[in-house]
């Protein structure tokens, strides 16, 4: 089936199989390896993209063919200019990361919950943050890194671009 | 893991998916949210020959206030109502449940209509819609029927909808005022289903006496499960910590689960009782209602 | 006895024990990070297994012709196939068993590879995959080491010895211990089970084989945490030789152990692209993850303890009985079956100790790895910190007390422990102390007192694990007969930048940034522009990886050591530039000075430059040197770790209000990346501790096959972690440094568990098996109840 999807504002026009999943038709078919997959049953999060600038979505567990038409943001979406996006910063300036494998999709459930909730307290970053599993940093630095990214964002909004 | 090959249609309108429910019947799946048909497809433990995806129909993205109900469309997400202002501060139960289904990433993508049609034994969205005796309006190519809650959920992972039928909305009546309610969820973490969940909805009288009520237990039988008895039991009087202490009770006699990984029988009928006392606790305490601890 | 200095950060360091921001987070937070799946390769076809659903049956027979007739399948393997290319079988890392890789015969657990198909999508080999017909007879399951023990049923009937039992295996005084423990005055003993868990990092394993026929070179992109010891083994299974194989190692999404053993699925991978001659990729499902590669743990310890009546203990014995699952997999230095279990003394001056161990097969999956610990490091100290916290509570003492009065004392360092241990340096009071101080411990006791007269349940739990990681000095470890040094090669450019390889690899510990960190301590260079490489077998130094908490240790005292002596060459450098004598010019303040002199002095930079341009007469032009080191004993990392919890008595469940955790690591090379290891180690000891356990029911099924069931606390259960640390430096090692990676692991079980029991005491409660679900916590309070 021929789908058009835009992905990180540019088009894409590709003819896929309806089982294929976002995840891999992202990975495989357009080479935009930083979103990953970590398990089989929607659990972990590691695949999280943003759908229409407004919803993250766990890109294992939705079609490809579901995106035709739609607008998604992956982490190599995130830059802007060369420049680093607030989230990117925090994570790097906190140490929100290890291994790297969950940080793509915590970054994007992030920037939709800073969409959302611009100043969010560390409990509602929990929270938010609960369909994203993380293995090596315990979260804490993780929480840290959202919160330097809101205080960025307030005292110098970013152009947030889906 | 993928799912095994399938057709996939996507209808532009309402009466075109009736039209291709219509055809292809039994084959047919509808396809919402897509965060339960979705793994089941990839573990080939469904294998539908034909997938009805509804995403397109942003007219059923609704979640609204008409005519004594707030109906909720087959599109809108968990999320939706997480986010809605009308539902925090009038519908206390739904509010509590928006929370607590599944993850928040989960809950972007995933529908209210699309969990009762799911109809899991242990799914949240069922216990609290019998709790505040919502109705599930179902499309089919010769009509629309208004199904009640406790005739919808037939059997585990089975509902009143039939071939070439969808479920096009939930409604629940609009709390009449004094009306709380409480939703409490055992979860092993954030993401598993209910190790026992209870959901309660009242409403006080002028006089203080319990109104209307409703108290439904979740991962305890086969479907979310109504405590007829402690609705009755409480119906009528003011509540006391002994009427508090009875429901659970009949909560726990009533409950019906099945060990797994998440507890045994003993352990889950025990947390039905507990969480049941816990969720009328927390009704009254919202209505002002205090000393009953 | 040890030096002592209080908390870390020396501000005149160069390099060292600061906060530097990671080096290698700029790909990673753009998505430019590469992993194994990122990888693809012209005309690269995909490898799906079959696995049995039997915990143990009999082959009947395998058809294939369904698999084969799906368009896009290109071959279909199993083991005879394999056993055709003498592949059916593999020896295990320490080299005292095989293991199938696709089942010959029979099956000996459930989910192990039957066999594997190569088509030409992922989807394709799936579908196929479920085609492959397999006949078996099923026959009855050994699921637990003390059923296996009877020899009833005999489960390996390719060996020649026919019982279950794999090996004995003790340490210590036996005769002595049983004599101390029956003379004391007080003893306890409890069955204490380590349950078995899962290192599950979140990139599965997997591999990209490509046999190049034009070369004869088969290049193997693996999910490893050790890239030259695979070479190696490689070779020695298939008769490749070894300058025939490159073994890529890119970045790894998390390992904890569980990437170091070879799989079914990367020999099945290898195998598949040698005969077709294309390059073949297999990327594990998180079921096959879960259920057929590297557990960990596993043991039943059965814990005694002698002390007299005011708390000196008197002697230790411990007596455990290890599950070893269907093949003897576990990976252990070859003279250490058991790993380092005999540092189950602890953190305690006990007088005598004894401890055995005896492993059995059942029909389970093989594995027993490190997972994020030095070989059964975490399984001895949980024994241990429950053993003296069930004393402390028999004696009616207060269990920092208990431990206060048997701390191994900072001038016994160096200490031989009655295990054979020489533990480097400590001083266990010290840090036990700041942790009462920082958490309140009086004021917490007090609170609980007051708690428990109203009936709460409250409790505070302690541990102060001793670690002994780093292996290992060459006399002693070694795996399949490899010694276990590790190694690094500097290689200083022109312009002051340098090259630094290590024969480890990072799988998310920060090896970028903190060996740059220390080898530009040692050379006054600039850390930004020290790149590091790691994972690639034609370009690293020979080195056994990155597990058991041996990188700093090993491959960080490599660093140093290579880094002094590109120092020492710099030096003759110097002396040329500077027309002094060689003996007069020394290194201060990261520079080379005529001695005395500060004004004549040379930055290594300059000296870098000149090792090209105008090098000394009499020395090779160049600045680079190759170091293996092979440690002269093990460190020793300690800590003491305290967590506060309340209990709901109604629903059982925990909840942890805080956790301090203070640890003590030698000399810290970077204070944020150790903190962040404490984070990640501390929360997978809480997962262990109330979540995690992988469970097969009685008919050998394995019910932990998902993320749905094999649980990951998300960032809403995980506590909030408080840290601190004490400093007392290795004395042997060159930098001072003991390793951390995976102290928060190994002794935060105890605390967790402790805290609960504690809380549970007034119930009569004495112990509870991880994990501490809500049930078991409800059903013990209930007892108490109706008792
Ligand atoms: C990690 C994870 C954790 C979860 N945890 C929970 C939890 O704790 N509690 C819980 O309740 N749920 C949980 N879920 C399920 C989740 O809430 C699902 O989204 C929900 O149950 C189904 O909604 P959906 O819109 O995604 O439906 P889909 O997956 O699209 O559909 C589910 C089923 O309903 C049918 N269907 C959907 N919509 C209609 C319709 N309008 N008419 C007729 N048939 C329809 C489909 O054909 C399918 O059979 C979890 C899911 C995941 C992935
Ligand atoms: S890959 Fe795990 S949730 Fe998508
Ligand atoms: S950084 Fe490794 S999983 Fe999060």
């Amino acid at each position: 089936m021929k789908i058009s999807v835009t992905v990180n504002g540019k088009r894409y026009e590709r003819d896929v199989e309806p089982r294929t999943l976002l995840a891999y038709f992202l990975r495989e078919s357009l080479g935009l390896t930083g979103t990953h997959v970590g398990c089989d049953t929607s659990s972990c999060g590691v695949c999280v993209v943003v759908l229409d600038g407004e919803k993250a979505v766990k890109s294992c567990t939705m079609l490809a063919v579901m995106a035709d038409g739609h607008e998604i943001m992956t982490i190599e979406g995130l830059v802007q200019g060369g420049v680093l996006h607030p989230l990117q910063q925090g994570f790097w300036d906190q140490h929100g990361l290890q291994c790297g494998y969950c940080t793509p999709g915590m970054m994007m459930t992030s920037w939709v919950l800073l969409k959302q909730n611009p100043n969010p307290s560390e409990a509602e970053i929990r929270e938010g943050l609960s369909g994203n599993l993380c293995r090596c940093t315990g979260y804490q630095n993780i929480v840290k890194a959202v919160e330097q990214a809101a205080a960025a964002m307030q005292s110098q909004p970013v152009e947030t671009v889906a | 893991m993928f799912p095994a090959p399938f057709d996939y249609h996507r209808p532009g309108s309402l009466d075109e998916t009736l039209v291709l429910l219509a055809q292809y019947g039994g084959d047919a799946r509808v396809l919402a949210g897509g965060q339960s048909l979705i793994p089941a497809m990839r573990f080939r433990l469904a294998r539908p020959a034909v997938l009805v995806d509804i995403n397109q129909l942003d007219e059923l993205a609704y979640v609204r206030e008409a005519d004594g109900m707030l109906a909720i469309g087959a599109l809108a997400r968990d999320a939706a109502l997480e986010r809605s202002s009308l539902i925090e501060s009038s519908y206390p139960l739904l509010f509590d449940t928006s929370a607590v289904v599944a993850d928040p990433v989960v809950r972007q993508m995933g529908t209210v209509v699309g969990s009762l049609c799911h109809n899991d034994p242990s799914g949240d969205w069922s216990v609290t819609a019998l709790a505040s005796r919502a109705q599930i309006v179902v499309r089919g190519s010769t009509g629309t029927r208004v199904v009640p809650i406790d005739e919808f959920l037939v059997d585990s992972f089975s509902t009143a909808v039939a071939e070439g039928e969808i479920a096009l909305e939930v409604r629940f009546p609009s709390p009449p005022p004094r009306t709380s309610g409480s939703y409490q969820k055992i979860e092993r973490k954030v993401g598993d289903f209910a190790t026992s969940a209870a959901a309660a909805q009242i409403t006080l009288g002028d006089d203080g006496t319990v109104a209307q009520i409703g108290i439904a237990i979740g991962a305890a039988g086969p479907t979310a499960t109504r405590v007829a008895d402690a609705e009755s039991a409480l119906r009528g009087i003011k509540p006391t910590k002994d009427a508090i202490r009875a429901a659970a009770d009949a909560a726990r006699k009533i409950a019906d689960p099945v060990a797994d990984p998440r507890g045994s029988v003993e352990f889950k009928k025990d947390m039905a009782g507990v969480l049941v006392g816990r969720a009328l606790l927390a009704a009254f305490e919202r209505l002002g209602v205090g000393g009953l601890r | 006895m040890s030096t002592t200095i209080e908390p870390t950060p020396t501000p005149e360091r160069h390099a060292m024990g600061k906060s530097m921001k990671r080096k290698e987070d700029p790909r990673f937070i753009r998505g430019h990070g590469r992993y194994l799946d990122d990888f693809t390769l012209p005309g690269m076809l995909w490898m799906s297994l079959v696995h049995s659903p039997y915990p143990h049956a009999r082959i009947v027979k395998i058809d294939k012709t369904a698999a084969l007739a799906v368009p896009g399948v290109v071959a279909v393997l199993t083991g005879e196939d394999l056993a055709a290319h003498n592949l059916a079988w593999i020896p295990t890392f320490h080299g005292y068993d095989k293991q199938m890789v696709l089942a010959v015969g029979k099956v000996l657990y459930q989910y192990q590879e039957v066999a594997g198909v190569i088509a030409s999508s992922r989807e394709i080999a799936q579908d196929a995959a479920e085609l492959v017909d397999v006949e078996y007879e099923p026959l009855d399951p050994v699921v637990n080491p003390f059923q296996s023990r009877d020899d009833k049923i005999i489960l390996r009937d390719d060996r020649e010895n026919k019982t279950n039992h794999i090996y004995h295996w003790e340490v210590g005084k036996r005769e002595e211990t049983d004599a101390a423990i029956a003379a004391s005055d007080v003893s306890i003993k409890e069955r204490i089970v380590f349950q078995r868990c899962h290192p599950a990092p979140l990139e599965p394993c997997g591999i990209l084989a490509d046999m190049n026929p034009a070369t004869g070179r088969l290049t193997l992109y693996l999910t490893s945490q050790a890239p030259h010891a695979h070479r190696t083994v490689v070779s020695l299974v298939t008769g490749i030789p070894e300058d025939k194989i490159h073994v890529i190692s890119p970045d790894l999404g998390g390992g904890f152990g569980n990437k170091v053993p070879v799989y079914p699925g990367y020999v099945v991978s290898a195998a598949a692209s040698v005969v077709l001659g294309v390059p073949v990729k297999w990327i594990e499902t998180r079921t096959e993850n879960l259920t057929t590669t590297g557990f960990a743990r596993d043991y039943h310890m059965d814990v005694e303890i002698g002390a007299s009546k005011d708390g000196r203990v008197t002697a230790l014995k411990v007596a455990t009985v290890a599950d070893h699952g269907a093949f003897d997999a576990a990976a252990d230095p070859t003279k250490y079956p058991a790993g380092l279990f005999g540092i189950v003394t602890g953190s305690y001056d006990f007088p005598t100790a004894f401890t055995e161990l005896d492993a059995y097969f059942t029909n389970k999956a093989p594995g027993g790895v490190a997972y994020r610990c030095s070989f059964r490091v975490t399984e001895a100290s949980f024994a241990i910190e429950r053993g003296m916290e069930l004393l402390a509570r028999k004696l009616n003492m207060d269990p920092s007390e208990l431990r206060l009065l048997n701390f191994v004392k900072k001038e016994q360092f160096p200490y031989p422990s009655p295990l054979g241990f020489v533990y480097d340096s400590g001083d266990y009071h010290m840090t036990l102390r700041k942790a009462l101080d920082m958490i309140g411990y009086e004021d917490l006791r007090k609170e609980q007192a007051e708690k428990r007269e109203r009936g709460e349940l409250m409790g505070i739990g302690i541990s102060t694990f001793t670690e002994a990681v780093g292996a290992g000095p060459s006399k002693h470890f070694d795996i399949m007969g490899i010694k276990m040094f590790d190694s690094a090669e500097i290689r200083v450019h022109p312009t002051g930048s340098a090259i630094l390889r290590a024969g480890t690899k990072s799988q998310g510990q920060g090896h970028e940034t903190t060996w740059a960190q220390i080898a530009a301590e040692e050379l006054g260079l600039d850390p930004q522009n020290i790149m590091v490489e790691e994972g690639d077998t034609d370009t690293a130094p020979y080195g056994l990886g990155t597990y058991a908490s041996r990188s700093t240790p090993v491959a960080g005292a490599a660093i140093a050591m290579a880094s002094r002596k590109i120092r020492e060459k710099a030096r003759k450098i110097a002396a040329h530039l500077l027309e002094a004598a060689v003996d007069d010019v020394e290194w201060t303040n990261y520079k080379f000075q005529v001695k005395g002199q500060p004004d004549h002095a040379l930055t290594m930079q300059e000296i870098a430059f000149a090792a090209y341009t105008n090098p000394a007469p009499d020395s090779e032009p160049g600045l680079e040197a190759t170091y293996y080191y092979d440690p002269p004993n093990l460190t020793f990392p300690y800590g003491a770790y305290i967590a506060v919890v309340d209990v709901d008595r109604e629903t059982g469940a925990v909840k942890v209000r805080r956790f301090l955790a203070i640890d003590d690591c030698g000399t810290v090379i970077n204070p944020m990346v150790v903190e962040g290891q404490i984070h990640g180690g501390l929360t997978e000891g809480f997962a262990i501790a109330f979540m995690q356990e992988i469970v097969y029911d009685e008919s050998g099924n394995n019910l932990n096959t998902n993320f749905t069931e094999y649980l990951v606390p998300t960032s809403l259960e995980t506590p909030h972690w408080e840290t601190s640390s004490t400093c007392t430096p290795s004395p042997h090692h060159p930098i001072g440094a003991k390793g951390v990676g995976e102290s928060p692991n190994v002794g935060s079980p105890a605390a967790f568990v402790n805290a609960v029991m504690d809380a549970l005491a007034p119930l009569g409660v004495q112990h509870i098996d991880m994990p501490l679900t809500r049930e078991k916590v409800w059903h013990a309070c209930r007892q108490a109840a109706t008792a």
